[in-house]
């Protein structure tokens, strides 16, 4: 008896690029939350958006390598969607694509998420 | 007809003593800018989208070829729209320093607090070292052209300041001060209601802010510092009848910190949420909840009229 199918039929491919998106977005919004409670000073505010900021890069690197696993998944766009026939290569093919636009749509909210940070100086107290 | 009932709806609120879109204040312009430029963007959005979609099913009514479909849609479905959300965000990200100023507490030309209570405000004036100079209620006056530091507390439940006309809203919650920046820019009279339900008077509850000239201000501020004391027989109905307990008027015997201070009353435009009468006032006194139903003032069925109208006559600064 085996616990996993012998071949990995996942989700968690398509859900990726999201899943960095709600993580930065965790990241931005609690990091600059708790450093202000803590009463931060203005240096260590420009630090912490310098490091949001890598952060923010690496989220963007991240969702641009998913965003290419899905779209050599979809074949390069070599052929058009639906992908609606009942075979594995559809299904293939499908869940590619979907990834593809999912990746995408995850890199344009990060980069909303993230303007905030160059508009922000400091904390309020 | 239906667009000029449609206009007349949309403009009858747009001006008057209460609107956002007669900014009289620094805040209150860089809100109305925001709400216009968003408005037309989207208004500029929805106006293509419906075009286009009436052209789509009433002019043109054959299918169009797969590619420009598909070009249609990569252009007008994500690049467009990404690019205008981008612009407006960064727009509103942009004005933000302006929609909420914030300046250290020695930039302030002018130290206010105020306070939420059920049903009314309670307004301190504080001196240079941030103690209070005097206190007064439900009127807030104001210097043109300065900036001014206005921290708001709540006593009892939570309440919201908001002076559209000078600026954007911030709440009062009871055991915190927040900090709101206010500089009138014209001078005028402006209403401002309580703008999170507080209980039965939630309505009634309002302020009036009343932007003068740095010179009327200051002689205004120094008459109330330098209150000169008022005989002790003009105010002896008032004192007879237990109105000292809770209510305060400088420069006498009456200390009374539960209730609006009534320095000075006479000079007010308004009393509660009505006109600031004689008739109004003898009514007021007589039962407060009639004007403002659940008011924290007991009524006062037993006051003798003669004795009633004594009080009337103090406060109205006729003795
Ligand atoms: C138990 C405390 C209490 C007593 C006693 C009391 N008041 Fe009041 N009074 C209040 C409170 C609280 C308010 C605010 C009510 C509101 O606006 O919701 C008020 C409001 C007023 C106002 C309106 C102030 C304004 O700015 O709108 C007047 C005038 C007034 N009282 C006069 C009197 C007189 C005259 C007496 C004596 C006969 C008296 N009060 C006795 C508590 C009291
Ligand atoms: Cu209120």
């Amino acid at each position: 008896m085996r616990i996993f199918p012998r071949d990995l039929e996942t989700l968690w491919t398509l859900f990726t690029a999201p899943v960095v998106w709600a993580v930065h977005f965790l990241a931005c919004y609690l990091t600059v939350a708790i450093h202000c409670a803590k009463g931060g000073g203005e240096r260590q505010f420009a630090m912490l958006q310098f490091v949001l900021g890598g952060v923010t890069l690496a989220a963007l690197a991240t969702i641009a390598i998913s965003a290419f696993l899905a779209w050599r998944q979809w074949g390069f766009g070599t052929t058009d969607p639906p992908h609606d026939d009942p075979t594995e290569e559809a299904r293939k093919l499908f869940q590619g694509f979907a990834t593809l636009l999912l990746s995408a749509l995850s890199f344009v909210a990060v980069l909303f998420v993230a303007t905030p940070l160059l508009a922000i100086d400091g904390c309020f107290s | 007809m239906a667009a000029a009932l449609l206009s007349t709806f949309l403009l009858s609120a747009c001006t008057g003593p209460q609107s956002v879109f007669g900014a009289a204040g620094r805040e209150a312009s860089a809100i109305e800018d925001l709400i216009v430029v968003t408005a037309v963007g989207a208004a500029c959005a929805w106006f293509i989208v419906t075009s286009l979609l009436i052209y789509a099913g009433r002019v043109r009514r054959h299918r169009f070829a797969e590619e420009t479909a598909q070009r249609f849609i990569t252009w007008g479905g994500v690049v467009i729209p990404t690019v205008l959300l981008f612009a407006l965000l960064s727009y509103a990200l942009w004005s933000m320093p302006a929609t909420r100023p914030w300046f250290d507490r020695q930039q302030a030309d002018l130290e206010i607090e105020v306070t939420g209570e059920q049903y009314w405000w309670r307004i301190r004036y504080l001196n240079t070292s941030g103690d209070v100079a005097f206190e007064t209620a439900n009127e807030l006056k104001l210097p043109v052209d300065r900036r001014i530091r206005v921290s708001l507390k709540a006593n009892d439940v939570i309440h919201s300041f908001w002076i559209p006309a000078l600026g954007g809203k911030m709440d009062m919650i009871p055991g915190r001060t927040n900090t709101l920046w206010l500089e009138p820019t014209r001078i005028g009279s402006y209403r401002g209601p309580c703008a999170e339900f507080c209980g039965t008077s939630h309505a009634l509850m309002t302020l009036t802010a009343i932007v003068m000239t740095m010179e009327d201000f200051e002689t205004w501020r120094q008459g109330r510092i330098n209150k000169s004391p008022t005989s002790a027989d003009a105010g002896a109905a008032f004192q007879r009848n237990g109105c000292p307990a809770c209510h305060a008027i400088d420069g006498t015997d009456a200390k009374g910190l539960v209730g609006p201070n009534l320095t000075a009353f006479k000079d007010r435009l308004r009393l509660g949420a009505a006109a600031n009468t004689r008739d109004n006032l003898f009514r007021f006194i007589r039962d407060a909840g009639e004007f403002k139903p659940g008011a924290q003032m007991p009524a006062f069925p037993m006051i003798p009229e003669g004795e009633l109208n004594a009080i009337v006559d103090y406060l109205a600064g006729e003795t």
